[in-house]
């Protein structure tokens, strides 16, 4: 027999209801958890949606965030936040810092005379420095994508929503969408608890997971649906079991796979960036486990309608052809 | 297995293949774009080529695809700029030629309407007192006699003015239907004389596009920083010839009625009052070229159109003696002396210019000015090293990535990881293929993407071989196994996909630059993905089936 690597059992009788309310809960508890989060914590914003500009600094020299600070405070240049990038990718003489300045009233875009200032003050401090990307949002520009964001994400959340009820049962819509809002709030969460930045990438990796998790969920309905044909007497909870079990091995394997291709990606993919697979790859972690333990479970709640449909089919209106 | 049909096999080994060729230019990056540079550069110059264009163009043999994956601004540094043109600043130009038109149309009724005084009001509306305000029907339709019919499709049956009394005031503005074509053409305008201008500048493939109704998304890759993207296009470049009254060095002199008061541009301190209508403008020149002045000391010259031409040659004849200002964007360039008659309707501009500033007002001059200001919303610049670490680090993620997925594949199913292998590397090979034929640019997070989807792609082959290792558990025998195992595993794989392609689809409408560049990348790979896992693999899986005719098979 030859080798081969199983990180799931060939058959698995797993009861992921027997949890169900520590699970269910703690779920509930995390995601309302995310929510106090961000609403006390808040975002840390990209200049995408906060609007102002970050200058990347590169230097051979080590980066000195007081030196820095020092030599841009009589520019006056108000909110300013310097913080050095650290990456393992980085050559060994390899000292970058990010320089962000915080949006003027009145402004769109810091002047190119302000931009020659900041460097000239920077270059006086570190001549060696160089400036390998400048990025500058104005707030009319960086409201406007907050909204898109947030509307671009729902609406995903919305067509998913509408594509599974119209190839299943409103019940599994219900499950996928409020799946689909633990992910991406629980995301969001741990964004603001950390206070890592929050950037147009970072929306891009939230629509990723979206897709991600969905596409664990259908798979998994998909053969729950098979099944309810199948099966017509088994109770509900007993069939999702079953189900789950069955798809188990299948939806490890693909998390697996995914996880690797990620991680290849954060430890390589270099600092630019690894907050957008960084999203990605908490995302994928929790959109598994959102499949089996938040869809079904409310699916479950809601109950789905058995046997109504084939008996329909099966006898036809009784006085159907009277007028005929 | 049921063999798939002839013509299809055909078409599955087809579509490989064009894969495998598409996709090959891009492993000789740089030559390929040497080549490509080369041809464009021969073509331009009408077949003729230099010996290094000719050595260039040998770098890669004609007869191969030489379509490569265009890098964006994050690959390749450049810079990134979001402009709103002021549109209402037409508004404002269109209200100040009216008002001496509308002086005269009022004049000529001055027994009925008495006095004509322009009143002060906001830009782009023109608001006249008369004295006789019980004539303003008379004066009403004397002023509406400069009205004219919108020229568009949407506000056919319009006029371009609106016009109104108000007391003894005539309040005129441009109609909204007027103002909806202006703004039209405003911005048809300034998109061309962006582009001419990003032109003549020589970088390679900018982008340049409207967004919305009043804005342009400019992406320039290769230029040094936004600050430089700016300062060519963001220049307005409006050039004038105007009579000058007089010079000052009172900064808050009184110009007088229908004079302004311009600072000159060199001498700081020194001021010029000229006369507000110019002689000539810049739109009647029809070449400008940087040149040296008798000194030797850089200068523009140029060349006005025939009736550019007979303005200045009436002007200048008329005028021996006096100074006139050559005015750029209400700067005094220099106010020559007139020495004498220039009928030729060519000239030099001369001032303390330095070569690269002769060369860029040329290139402005050339390139006309732009009809309204602008407003930079978004700037980025990404410096090329950046770019080039980013490359760097994308590719090696990638090549590990690939290798761990593939190595995972074969743990966890042997031979039939390997027949998912083929169907992964066939699916690298055509989302590299068709974004480089379809000229879609590709951007780091876009590289994350491709990474990304061989992660994901083999979910569609995951699927199919659980539900194969499901059958033969049922007792089916290998073949059938197999054939039940792609067929039932299908409704799964479309639908996971299906919703896979709604979120790319969003995050391209939404996405701006990079993470359009990461939609197209995901939409791309789900549906190469779909083909390779299904399609490839099966036909893999059935060759081998057929051939060997195993009696059991292990998943």
């Amino acid at each position: 027999m030859a080798f081969r690597l199983k990180l799931v059992p060939t058959t698995t009788n797993i009861d992921f209801f027997r949890w169900q309310w520590l699970t269910f809960g703690s779920s509930i508890v995390t995601t309302l958890a995310s929510i106090a989060c961000v609403a006390i914590l808040g975002l840390n914003f990209g200049v995408d949606f906060k609007g102002g500009t970050t200058i990347r600094t590169e230097s051979t020299s080590p980066v000195d965030v007081g030196l820095y600070r020092q030599a841009l405070d009589p520019l006056a240049l108000g909110d300013v936040t310097i913080t050095e990038v650290t990456d393992p990718t980085f050559a060994a003489d390899q000292h970058v810092a990010q320089v962000r300045i915080g949006a003027r009233e009145g402004e769109e875009a810091v002047t190119p005379e302000v931009m020659l200032e900041v460097e000239a003050a920077l270059k006086a401090v570190d001549p060696a420095i160089t400036f390998p990307s400048v990025e500058s949002v104005g707030p009319k520009v960086s409201g406007e994508l907050i909204q898109k964001a947030v509307l671009s994400v729902i609406l995903a959340s919305l067509g998913i929503g509408a594509y599974v009820w119209l190839r299943f049962e409103w019940q599994f819509a219900v499950g996928t969408v409020a799946s689909l809002a633990h992910d991406v709030i629980v995301t969001v969460g741990v964004f603001s608890l950390f206070q890592l930045k929050f950037d147009l990438t970072i929306v891009a990796a939230l629509l990723t997971i979206l897709g991600y998790s969905v596409n664990d969920t259908v798979v998994i309905f998909d053969r729950l649906r098979e099944n309810l044909a199948k099966y017509k007497t088994m109770p509900l909870r007993e069939m999702m079991n079953l189900t789950a079990n069955e798809t188990l091995s299948r939806t490890v394997m693909t998390a697996t796979t995914t996880l690797i291709a990620l991680t290849a990606l954060i430890i390589f993919g270099g600092d630019v960036i690894r907050g957008f697979v960084f999203a990605m790859l908490f995302g994928v972690i929790i959109g598994t486990y959102s499949t089996l333990y938040v869809a079904k479970n409310i699916v479950l709640m809601l109950g789905v309608d058995r046997g109504d449909k084939p008996k329909k089919k099966a006898t036809p209106p009784e006085y159907a052809n009277i007028d005929a | 297995m049921t063999p798939t049909a002839t013509w299809k096999r055909i078409l599955i080994l087809a579509i490989c293949a064009w894969g495998l060729l598409a996709a090959m230019p891009n492993a000789f990056y740089s030559r390929v774009e040497l080549h490509n540079d080369a041809v464009a550069a021969i073509d331009k110059a009408d077949g003729i080529a230099t010996p290094e264009q000719q050595a260039a163009k040998a770098l890669w043999p004609s007869w191969l695809p030489s379509s490569i994956m265009p890098l964006g601004l994050d690959l390749r540094g450049g810079a990134h700029l979001l402009a709103r043109v002021e549109v209402s600043d037409v508004y404002k130009a269109r209200m100040e030629a009216l008002w001496p038109e509308a002086r005269d149309a009022l004049r000529d009724r001055r027994d009925q309407v008495g006095a004509v005084r322009r009143a002060p009001s906001p830009d782009g509306t023109l608001r006249v007192t008369i004295s006789n305000p019980e004539a303003m029907p008379v004066a009403l339709e004397a002023v509406r006699t400069l009205a004219t019919p919108v020229i568009s499709l949407a506000g056919a049956g319009h006029n371009d003015i609106d016009i109104a009394a108000d007391g003894a005031d005539i309040v005129i503005q441009l109609s909204d239907a007027e103002k909806t074509a202006t703004d039209d053409r405003t911005m048809q305008q300034s998109l061309e004389i962006i582009r001419n201008r990003v032109d003549q500048a020589g970088t390679r493939e900018p982008t340049i596009l409207r967004q919305g109704s009043d804005r342009i998304l400019i992406e320039v890759p290769g230029i040094g920083s936004a600050a430089e993207l700016k300062s060519l296009i963001g220049t307005t470049a409006k050039l004038t010839f105007n009579r000058v009254i007089n010079s000052t060095t009172d900064a808050g002199a009184n110009p007088g009625a229908r004079n302004l008061l311009l600072p000159a541009k060199d001498q700081p301190g020194l001021y010029y009052i000229i006369e507000e209508v110019p002689v000539v403008t810049g739109e009647e020149l029809v070449d400008a070229q940087p040149s040296f002045d008798q000194n030797g000391k850089p200068a523009v010259s140029f060349r006005f159109d025939g009736a550019g031409a007979r303005k200045f040659g009436d002007y200048t004849a008329a005028n021996i003696g006096t100074p006139f200002a050559i005015v750029l964007d209400n700067q005094v360039i220099s106010a020559p002396v007139i020495q004498s008659h220039i009928p030729g309707g060519s000239g030099i501009i001369t001032g303390s210019f330095t070569v690269e500033e002769s060369t860029e007002l040329a290139v402005l001059l050339r390139a006309g000015a732009l009809p309204a200001g602008m407003e930079f919303l978004e700037e980025r610049t990404i410096g090329p090293e950046l770019g080039a670490d980013s490359i760097a680090a994308g590719k090696l993620a990638a090549i590990i990535g690939m290798i761990a997925v593939v190595t995972y594949m074969v743990l966890s199913y042997g031979l039939f990881g390997w027949f998912a292998n083929i169907a992964l590397a066939a699916n690298v090979l055509l989302i590299v293929a068709i974004l480089s034929s379809i000229g879609a640019t590709l951007t780091l997070p876009g590289i994350a993407g491709i990474v990304l989807t061989m992660g994901m792609a083999v979910d569609a082959n995951v699927l199919i071989f659980e539900r194969i290792r499901e059958e033969l558990r049922s007792g089916q025998p290998p073949g059938r196994a197999a054939e039940s195992g792609f067929d039932r595993a299908f409704s799964a794989i479309f639908d996971s996909n299906v919703t896979g392609l709604l979120t790319a689809l969003i995050m391209f409408w939404i996405g701006s630059g990079p993470v359009r560049g990461f939609a197209v990348t995901m939409t791309i790979g789900i549906l190469t993905s779909l083909f390779t896992s299904v399609y490839v693999t099966r036909l893999v899986v059935e060759i081998w089936l057929n051939r060997r005719r195993p009696k059991t098979i292990l998943v």
